[in-house]
């Protein structure tokens, strides 16, 4: 009797450290997937979107907006932001394809605030509230759609906010 | 049935080949080449067509033609060096082909900058004429 009640215990304890660090290396493992994916950042490709859309400024990661905002972009070309940037048929038919398959996702990029600028949009307003108006002044910076001058791997897609620099 | 298969993929493989080839060519292109293609079109378009001037091209580029570009604002009027966008100030490399050996070797790129920048500048498409008289003045540019 005592030998059994004793042998359970020694099984209880090896299935509860068990399933503790089993836990444990499942809430780990999240926090460490969660860091990754920010450090590694957007890094969905395609080269025609590259080619394109990196001519007059970097190619701005399709998360970044949601795709309706995308398909509007493109059906605008010919218009786009004061400048005409049209492309032929089949690379339009292949930029869009892409942006729209890798576009913005959940509330906050998913959702359709009717800007084309992803410098308008509520999140990115949130997330860059606290630069200074003379950091965005600074010729240096000279407009929001520099990404690269304080997000020095932007054209990689990585905007991790821990290796932001503003310049002074 | 057999030998029948062979040649029908051999026959395909040369058409893809070729079709590889052609499309290669049809991307690399000189400078001068490009320009002929603009002489054939002004010939045809321009009555009185005698000859391209870079002295006109020059002029052409570092004007305003009502807008508020003109071709200068983002190529610098030295368009051997490098330029920088007007509004996003993204580094744009040289012109001039003498410095950058890449400039003027691929017909469509050539085609979808003149009408994109030319709509910009112009606010509609650049004739034959303005467009072999830029290239000779981008030609005329030593390095």
């Amino acid at each position: 009797m005592n030998y059994i009640v004793k042998h359970n215990t020694i099984e209880r304890r090896i299935f509860d450290s068990v399933v503790w660090s089993a836990s444990l290396l499942f809430a780990l493992g999240l926090l460490t997937d969660n860091a990754l994916a920010d450090s590694r950042g957007f890094t969905a490709s395609n080269k025609t979107w590259q080619a394109e859309c990196a001519s007059c400024h970097i190619a701005y990661p399709p998360q970044l907006l949601p795709a309706p905002a995308w398909r509007r972009m493109m059906a605008g070309l010919d218009r786009h932001f004061g400048t005409d940037a049209s492309v032929d048929a089949r690379a339009a038919a292949e930029i869009s394809a892409f942006l729209e398959s890798n576009a913005g996702t959940g509330r906050k990029r998913g959702t359709d605030s009717g800007t084309l600028r992803i410098s308008e949009t509520p999140w990115f307003t949130r997330k860059h509230d606290e630069v200074a108006a003379s950091a965005w002044n600074n010729p240096k910076v000279k407009t929001a759609a520099n990404c690269t001058a304080c997000h020095a791997g932007a054209e990689r897609g990585d905007f991790d906010e821990h290796a932001v620099r503003i310049p002074r | 049935m057999h030998t029948l298969s062979t040649l029908k993929s051999i026959s395909g493989l040369l058409l893809a080949g070729t079709l590889a080839l052609a499309g290669l060519e049809a991307s690399a292109a000189t400078p001068a080449e490009i320009q002929k293609g603009f002489e054939t079109a002004a010939r045809a378009s321009t009555p009185g067509f005698s000859a391209f001037s870079a002295q006109r091209g020059k002029q052409f580029f570092n004007s305003t033609h009502g807008n508020d570009w003109s071709c200068a604002s983002c190529h610098t009027a030295s368009p051997a060096a490098a330029g920088k966008h007007a509004k996003t100030g993204k580094e744009i490399a040289p012109l001039a082909p003498a410095a950058n050996p890449q400039r003027f070797t691929d017909a469509a790129k050539v085609e979808k900058w003149f009408k994109r920048n030319c709509n910009d500048v112009l606010g509609r498409a650049c004739s034959a004429q303005e467009q072999g008289d830029v290239l000779a003045y981008l030609m005329s540019l030593a390095n």
